[in-house]
């Protein structure tokens, strides 16, 4: 967590705020984690008020203008209208919601399952261990997207469904993880110093050995954030997920290709904020990878 | 050696059987009535049932499960519903143009991500390497259904240089089916036009599949390069007085590629099951695009067929990248 230069004990005497600020200070000496924290910082800002901003909010909500069918980029609709006469550029602002709430859904279901599945196995040891941890190697050896769609599609389409599905082929990565540091920290003095005080198997779990592996944990699911947000875009892209007129941008996406080429402006805006964002996490991930989680620094 | 492969082969049956139970609790699952989509809008409901009884799907999942174990055994992978086609013979169809699209994009990743990895590693914290690796993390961000449609837009319908999809135009007569792969049975066969176009037909799609795993090969190579420059048998060759380039290819190359081979193996399964993006921008009559349209109709037979397909060559392909290591370092030893 700190720096080398530091001693145990200095480190010991360091309150928790002076390490944060000296964490968040490396942070701010790399330029990519900064523009990435930017361009998240601007992507959450999207999330939260994209439908409110969105030059042409009666278009987000379903509404359609015919007469204004294809307008290339022009000064009124920077990214152009598409075959319902609908701006563009206020379906991918408000399309963000969509977008980055359920990938943000699919890390966080998909790391509490994984977290739980890992900790007990790594916990547990023994045969609870095995089973679990063949069931992990089983779903993995299943290609995800496959997995994601074949569930997505039995539960029907809507916005929880298909969080759910790709949450559901997400998790084996985290019970991979967790089970390994949860495995080496059981083997820490303060566990047996718990252990020794008469604490239950479950209170040296969650109380003193999950708080103590959580920084991998954070690392990974910012990482997995631009990937998940990739994953919900392309089950929209394939036509599974959320129906039209909710503006999702991998739908936005798969309806312009029909258009293509003479209509290409339709896909450029859906396809770059789809890009920008998943950079923007993937940046940011780095970077907090870097401070979080050193040994993993290359 | 032979009893290592022999006892990790075996491994896969374990894999095959929970494989398909995980599949078979999906297709349980399912709200929708795929008998009665296959049978079309106009279909009564005895002709529902008997098509129900016709494939098996009036029984219990039990039996259903037992059916299928039975049939797997011989090779038999089920009844699509929707093309009425034994699956396994569709799969067989499908698999080749997977392989050469995933082997295509495999061989241009290595091809390009390896070297790039080691000249970024040589020229570390310089800013050729910082453009690499900020050229990396875009190429890892960007969605390659997007990156397929930007390829399509400009070299197949701006430019024209190169076909917008499909493996070969429908004027070409396909050559004889050897292989599967296009390319090479078009090469068995002498047939030079058509091995031309093949892989004009292939060019987009590998480039739009190979460029998340380059980026990440290339990393992998850079972080392993690295490490290994710094161990003391450089070291010791640079005090030899050996040209800096023979020790970065004989030496250093050598030794940071078997940890980059993890990686390559774990890729190639990743992108057998990641075509189905790709399959669907360019038409590419894989088994990505044979499983979307299945689930889309819900005819779950095809799906089980693929998932089965695909995470058995993903077992295989790691188990050829544990031998690779063999030969790449020969201080591995299989036990």
């Amino acid at each position: 967590m700190t720096t080398t230069e530091h001693n145990s004990a200095d480190d010991f005497a360091t309150p928790r705020r002076d390490r944060l600020r000296r964490a968040f200070f490396r942070f701010s000496q790399s330029k990519l984690s900064m523009l990435g924290a930017a361009i998240v910082a601007v992507v959450i800002f999207f999330t939260v008020f994209g439908a409110v901003l969105a030059p042409y909010p009666n278009h987000v909500a379903g509404g359609v203008d015919t007469a204004s069918r294809f307008i290339p980029p022009s000064a009124a609709h920077p990214f152009g209208t598409n075959e319902l006469g609908q701006d563009v550029l206020s379906l991918v602002m408000a399309g963000t919601t969509v977008s980055v709430l359920a990938g943000f859904g699919v890390v966080l279901i998909g790391s509490v399952i994984g977290t739980l599945v890992g900790a007990v196995a790594g916990f547990a040891r023994g045969w609870v261990d095995e089973v679990l941890m063949r069931l992990t190697d089983l779903t993995l050896t299943i290609p995800g997207l496959i997995l994601a769609m074949a569930i997505a599609a039995a539960l029907g389409s809507g916005f929880g469904n298909m969080v759910i599905a790709i949450a559901l082929s997400w998790w084996p990565g985290y019970a991979r993880l967790v089970r390994g540091e949860v495995l080496a920290a059981r083997e820490e003095v303060y566990v047996t110093a718990a252990r020794a005080l008469g604490a239950t198997p479950k209170r040296i779990l969650f109380r003193h050995i999950l708080p103590n592996v959580v920084s991998p944990i954070i690392v990974k699911m910012s990482l997995d954030m631009g990937f998940a947000i990739l994953t919900v875009a392309g089950l929209g892209f394939i036509g599974i997920g959320v129906r039209p007129p909710t503006p999702e941008w991998g739908t936005l996406l798969s309806i312009s290709r029909s258009y293509m080429p003479d209509y290409w402006w339709t896909a450029m805006a859906p396809g770059m904020a789809m890009f920008l964002a998943v950079f923007g996490f993937n940046l940011l991930g780095d970077g907090l990878r870097d401070i979080l989680d050193p040994k993993a620094r290359r | 050696m032979l009893h290592f492969i022999l006892r990790r082969l075996l491994l896969l049956i374990p894999v095959i059987v929970g494989l398909t139970i995980i599949m078979f609790a999906i297709a349980r699952l399912l709200p929708g009535d795929p008998v009665a989509l296959a049978a079309g809008p106009n279909a009564t409901q005895a002709e529902i049932a008997a098509l129900a009884v016709e494939y098996g799907l009036d029984q219990p999942i039990w039996v259903q499960y037992g059916h299928y174990v039975s049939g797997l055994v011989h090779g038999d992978l089920g009844t699509s519903l929707l093309t009425r086609r034994p699956v396994a013979a569709d799969i067989k169809a499908y698999l080749p143009a997977t392989l050469e699209l995933v082997f295509a994009a495999m061989f241009i990743a290595v091809a390009v991500g390896i070297p790039l990895g080691l000249v970024t590693a040589v020229w570390r914290n310089r800013w050729p390497d910082y453009l690499a690796q900020v050229g990396a993390i875009g190429a890892i961000s960007m969605p390659r259904f997007f990156l397929g449609l930007l390829l399509q837009l400009c070299f197949a319908m701006w430019l024209m240089w190169l076909p917008l999809g499909g493996r070969l135009p429908i004027v070409v007569i396909p050559p004889r089916f050897v292989t599967g792969f296009l390319t090479i049975d078009s090469l068995i066969a002498g047939n030079w036009n058509a091995f031309f176009m093949s892989l004009r037909h292939l060019a987009l799609p590998a480039i739009a599949m190979s460029l998340s795993p380059l980026a990440t090969i290339m990393r992998m190579m850079r972080a392993s390069t690295i490490e290994v420059m710094q161990q003391d048998y450089v070291m010791t060759a640079r005090a030899l007085g050996l040209p800096s380039r023979k020790i970065i290819t004989k030496y250093v190359a050598r030794n940071a590629v078997s940890a980059t081979l993890t990686v390559i193996g774990l890729y190639f399964g990743w992108l057998l099951g990641g075509t189905v993006l790709v399959e669907t921008v360019f038409d590419w009559p894989g088994l990505g695009l044979y499983a979307t349209k299945a689930i889309v109709s819900q005819d779950m037979m095809p799906v089980i067929g693929v998932a089965l397909v695909i995470g058995l060559l993903f077992v295989f392909a790691n188990l050829v990248i544990d031998l690779l290591y063999g030969v790449i370092n020969p201080k591995v030893r299989y036990s």
